[in-house]
């Protein structure tokens, strides 16, 4: 939709808000595709550790954004995403584990099995509102852990020993090492991901979605089928935190049940405030922020790492109320606003 | 400017992770992290999150190395011991552990704990072969020399422990009806399974299994189920706040079966005094640490010298928690592996001396109990003592008992 | 027949605890609007104070009174510094807030006060009640102190102006305002009660649970569980919420064979769930109409 804009408007300022706004939108896919360049060189120019640590950044931006199709999007409030990135993570360690299926399989695998069980849950959780959503969502984190190390499974999830995933192997043909496969692998997986998120919420669905979320009876009164959507949306939102969770426990190389307790849940739903809620790339923030915060938090002080990690959410949210996003929002808008 | 050709990337691999990782002296053969002044290691732990109550360990570990520097450190070296928090999450665990050998370049881990926090780290570990040292857990695993030769544990691991209780069980009980608590994780479920597994063919003595979650607020209702059921041996195995409900409603409940207490919850003064030291007369517990909240050991050298460096490194911490008991003994393990190695400091070299303990005593082992490690043998501490409390202080009775599994 | 009448007066027991914070819940969701993630650890520093008032010699009611007192006034404070700047904000951003609070009392208690578990007394003593062994007289006396801050509370909302201008504030902060109401006082007024109450949950749950800083985690789980069975509105019924939430969950620890032990949260939360179905709004709660 962009357009060529002719020097001489730009120069008496006479752009108007369409173009300011195909400016805007030209401006940013430039920056977007700066920034995937940026992310399919950067493996070359860090040690592996870092690349490492970007591949978790990608996956739990990927799991934050399954919670953002469903809390930001759709407005349904949860608190059980941990279960879903672990119900994909141990789908993927089991397949490999017990079945030796090649990793790229369990991909589509945990999608799939978590769809379903998203899905399903979404049912019940149509009559649930706000808080009673958060509790029922609530239980079904706590729950995971217990039935994962439910002694009638542990043939099959390793129980509370957990289960040791291989870790998978770079190609022959290419001369890169088993971390920056890893890298890439999920970095082409997460931009594909992306894609498809974009696109569905600029589509009609999303708009129906949106819609459910901002005003549920006007949509219900528009002939938007509200059960239908809200359940759909909770699958795909369980899906995407899935093939989260596959890849972490392809890159942890090892799932047990304490990785996914409601602690998870709840570092992916600040993961989500703080990226911007309703903000497709605030998630990859949100990423970032949930991997590297703990860690800066823990450098300052070891013994109060938890109070300086609180700290930093207190100031990050002040400044920022609205997440990154939001921020982001606003500076863009009055930067535009001086421009004109 | 070249092209990202194949080559150029191959070329620029290797001066890309030389750049990150420490300089390394080139005068003797050392590993990573040494140089002819300093030993870099370094451990993870529980700072935060539920599990955080046993940072305890991986302070007193970080202390024990201070005091160590101050006192001239191992063979003119002092010892940079780094410590990062995992929240008791695997995952954090291995990115922690990564950051530890591939970027701080140090020469081993010591005292990682936890059971699945090593347990994701087990096989980088060893494929990196990097010495994973004196594993903070008492799972059986840790004593496999063959198959993960860079790793070794330290404790007596908990199903010996359960055997011995299982043991004791028949020996002075054998018609008895077990009812076990246990903390629903790998160490309550291995506590089970030794206790099971030593009692045989006569497992069926066990009636009541009653689990429990950390989040649990209280134990109440399993030990009440326990004495309905008619349970007469009580193998308590949970850690001390609920090891200490447990005895307390057992007394409130007037029910007093022959109550075996796993070392995990025997402390006076963490679990028994919250319990009521009346309550807790007559139970039965195993030893391998000196218990430091136990009036017994006010006038022993070992006892003493572990008070002198409390008073100094960790002031304001508080005696009663046994996992600085736990921390400092862990350290002083390593600090000897790496006094055997003398120069030869060397990933290899810390391995074969690890292999290599013999008869090491610690301050705050009981009277003696000795580290004993060869090369097909990695688990350091396997010896324990009974005791029975007597309503003021633990008594030792019988000889060591060392454990069976492993 | 005694088994399942032991276990649920063991049931009974523990629900008196979740009651306790489940009416704490309750109270600040009236005045707030929604749930404060933090009111455990809130709860948990405050009896850290009595207890360290008491180690540097306060008698036990002075040390409740005093503790009871500042947890009111830090109430009003992380109201009026906190979540003041932060009221424009979308919820969920509050959200992070209360998760910022819980963060930093928690790692706060355990740095100061360390994490072995501390004995902390009780006016009731710990007798066995009418000589049996059903329930002994803390149990009793926290049931009693529960049923007592509750009457107290429903006077003060239903009986005095002071109650009537927060209902009003919670309800429709705009009118309240039209006539007059202070509404961000009544806000911050919320918070200190809620935070008081809780404090006496803590000082009420501390010798049975026994006092360390990760004590409340549970207890919040499940008085969260009871608040929403009972229903949010309904203080009353969060307080019924958090006894049968008890109870329930004795029960199907007991006597559901093979699954009871291991799956004892999940099934409460379950069957929670399962409720909340058919009463969308909890047990006692009334349905919130709102205009379209």
């Amino acid at each position: 939709m962009t357009t060529t804009i002719p020097k001489d408007d730009i120069a008496v300022g006479a752009a108007t808000p369409a173009r300011r706004a195909s400016m805007r939108l030209g401006n940013r896919n430039l920056i977007v595709a700066g920034l995937v360049v940026v992310a399919f060189i950067v493996p070359l120019f860090v040690t592996s550790f870092v690349t490492f640590q970007l591949t978790e950044v990608l996956i739990y931006g990927l799991a934050i954004l399954g919670l953002n199709l469903l809390t930001g999007f759709n407005g349904q409030f949860s608190l059980g995403h941990s279960a879903f990135y672990g119900i994909g993570a141990y789908t993927a360690a089991i397949l490999i584990h017990n079945y030796e299926v090649s990793y790229l399989w369990t991909l589509p695998a945990a999608g799939v099995v978590c769809f379903v069980i998203g899905f399903l849950f979404g049912l019940p959780a149509l009559r649930l509102q706000n808080l009673y959503l958060a509790l029922a969502t609530f239980a079904l984190a706590t729950a995971m852990p217990q039935i994962l190390k439910f002694h009638a499974l542990e043939g099959w999830t390793g129980g509370v020993q957990g289960l040791v995933v291989d870790q998978p192997e770079a190609p022959s043909f290419l001369p890169i090492s088993d971390d920056q496969w890893l890298y890439y692998f999920t970095l082409i997986v997460v931009l594909v991901m992306f894609l498809c998120a974009e696109s569905l919420i600029h589509s009609r669905t999303g708009r129906a979605i949106m819609a459910i979320r901002d005003n549920p009876i006007a949509a219900a009164a528009m002939g938007i089928n509200n059960s239908l959507y809200k359940t759909l949306t909770f699958g795909m939102s369980a899906l995407y935190t899935g093939i989260a969770g596959a890849l972490g426990a392809l890159a942890i190389a090892y799932v047990a049940p304490d990785s996914f307790t409601i602690f998870l849940s709840i570092s992916l739903l600040v993961g989500l405030i703080i990226g911007g809620n309703g903000s497709i790339p605030g998630c990859l923030f949100g990423g970032l922020f949930v991997l590297y915060v703990p860690n800066i938090a823990n450098a300052l002080s070891t013994g109060l790492a938890g109070a300086i990690y609180g700290v930093i959410l207190l100031l990050v949210i002040f400044v920022m109320p609205a997440g990154a996003a939001g921020f982001v929002r606003l500076a863009t808008a009055r930067l535009s606003r001086r421009q004109a | 400017m070249r092209k990202l050709t194949r080559r150029t990337i191959l070329a620029a691999a290797p001066a890309a992770f030389t750049l990150s990782v420490p300089f390394v002296a080139r005068a003797k053969d050392y590993g990573p992290g040494v140089t002819d002044k300093e030993i870099k290691i370094g451990n993870t732990g529980p700072y935060s999150g539920p599990a955080s109550s046993y940072s305890a360990v991986p302070k007193a570990h970080a202390a024990y190395f201070k005091m160590v520097n101050d006192q001239g450190g191992i063979n003119g070296r002092t010892v940079n011991c780094l410590s990062y928090d995992d929240g008791y999450t695997p995952p954090k665990t291995v990115e922690m552990v990564r950051k530890l050998v591939e970027q701080d370049g140090v020469l081993l881990t010591s005292a990682t704990l936890g059971t699945p926090c090593n347990s994701a780290i087990w096989h980088y570990m060893n494929e990196k072969k990097v010495p994973q040292l004196f594993v903070a857990s008492g799972a059986t695993k840790w004593d496999d020399p063959k198959g993960h030769p860079w790793t070794i544990g330290w404790q007596p691991n908990y199903q010996s422990e359960g055997r011995i209780y299982a043991t004791y069980t028949l020996n002075n009980k054998p018609d008895g009806k077990i009812g076990v608590l246990y903390q629903n994780d790998d160490f309550g479920k291995d506590y089970l399974k030794g206790v099971k597994d030593g009692l045989g063919d006569k497992a069926s003595m066990v009636i009541v299994e009653a689990s429990y979650e950390t989040t649990d607020p209280t134990v109440d209702s399993q030990v009440v189920d326990m004495k309905a059921k008619g349970v007469t041996v009580f193998i308590n195995c949970g850690i001390p706040k609920f090891a200490a409900q447990a005895i307390r409603k057992a007394a409130e409940i007037d029910w007093k079966p022959l109550h075996i207490l796993s070392s995990i919850g025997n402390s006076v003064g963490a679990t028994l005094k919250p319990a009521g030291l009346d309550n807790a007369k007559d139970i039965v517990s195993d030893f391998y640490l000196k218990d430091a909240t136990d009036p017994k050991w006010t006038n022993d050298d070992g006892f003493k010298t572990w008070v002198a460096f409390m008073d100094k490194y960790m002031p304001d911490a508080d005696k009663t928690d046994a996992g600085h008991t736990a921390g400092y003994c862990l350290a002083a393990m390593t600090t000897q592996v790496l006094k055997q190695c003398g120069d030869d400091l060397t990933r290899d070299g810390v391995m074969k001396q690890v292999a290599n303990l013999k008869g090491f005593t610690i301050p705050m082992l009981l009277p003696g109990i000795k580290a004993n490690t060869s090369a097909t043998d990695f688990a350091p501490l396997k010896q324990v003592q009974m005791a029975k409390f007597d309503g003021q202080r633990w008594n030792l009775f019988g000889d060591l008992i060392t454990g069976a599994v492993g | 027949m005694e088994l399942l009448l032991q276990q649920v007066m063991a049931g009974l027991a523990n629900g008196a605890i979740y009651a306790c914070m489940a009416l704490a819940i309750v109270m600040i969701f009236q005045a707030i609007d929604h749930l404060n993630f933090a009111q455990g650890e809130m709860a948990m520093f405050a009896t850290f104070i009595a207890w360290q008032l008491m180690q540097w010699g306060l008698p036990y009611w002075g040390a409740f009174v005093i503790s009871v007192a500042l947890s009111f006034v830090a109430g009003v404070l992380i109201d009026r510094v906190l979540f003041r700047p932060v009221q424009k904000a979308p919820i969920l951003s509050q959200l992070v807030a209360f998760i910022a609070l819980f963060s930093i009392l928690n790692s706060s208690a355990g740095q100061i006060w360390d994490y072995t578990i501390k004995s902390f007394p009780t006016p009731f003593g710990h007798h066995p009640l009418f000589g049996g062994t059903l329930i002994d007289t803390h149990e009793a006396g926290m049931i009693g102190v529960t049923a007592l801050l509750l009457a107290l509370l429903y006077v003060f909302f239903r009986g005095t102006r002071l109650g009537l201008a927060m209902r009003a504030a919670a309800a429709n902060p705009e009118s309240a305002r039209l006539v007059g109401i202070r509404v961000g006082w009544m806000t911050a007024l919320g918070w200190g009660m809620a935070a008081a109450i809780g404090t006496v949950a803590g000082i009420l749950v501390a010798p049975v649970v026994f006092l360390e800083p990760n004590m409340m985690l549970g207890v919040l789980l499940y008085g969260f569980a009871g608040a929403v069975l009972g229903g949010l509105s309904s203080p009353g019924g969060a307080v019924l919420g958090g006894f049968a939430v008890g109870v329930m969950e004795n029960l199907a620890g007991t006597f559901i064979p093979y699954v009871g032990q291991e799956l004892k949260l999940t099934l409460a939360l379950v069957m929670i769930t399962v409720v909340l179905m058919f009463r969308p709004s909890g047990l006692f709660g009334r349905s919130v109409v709102s205009r379209v």
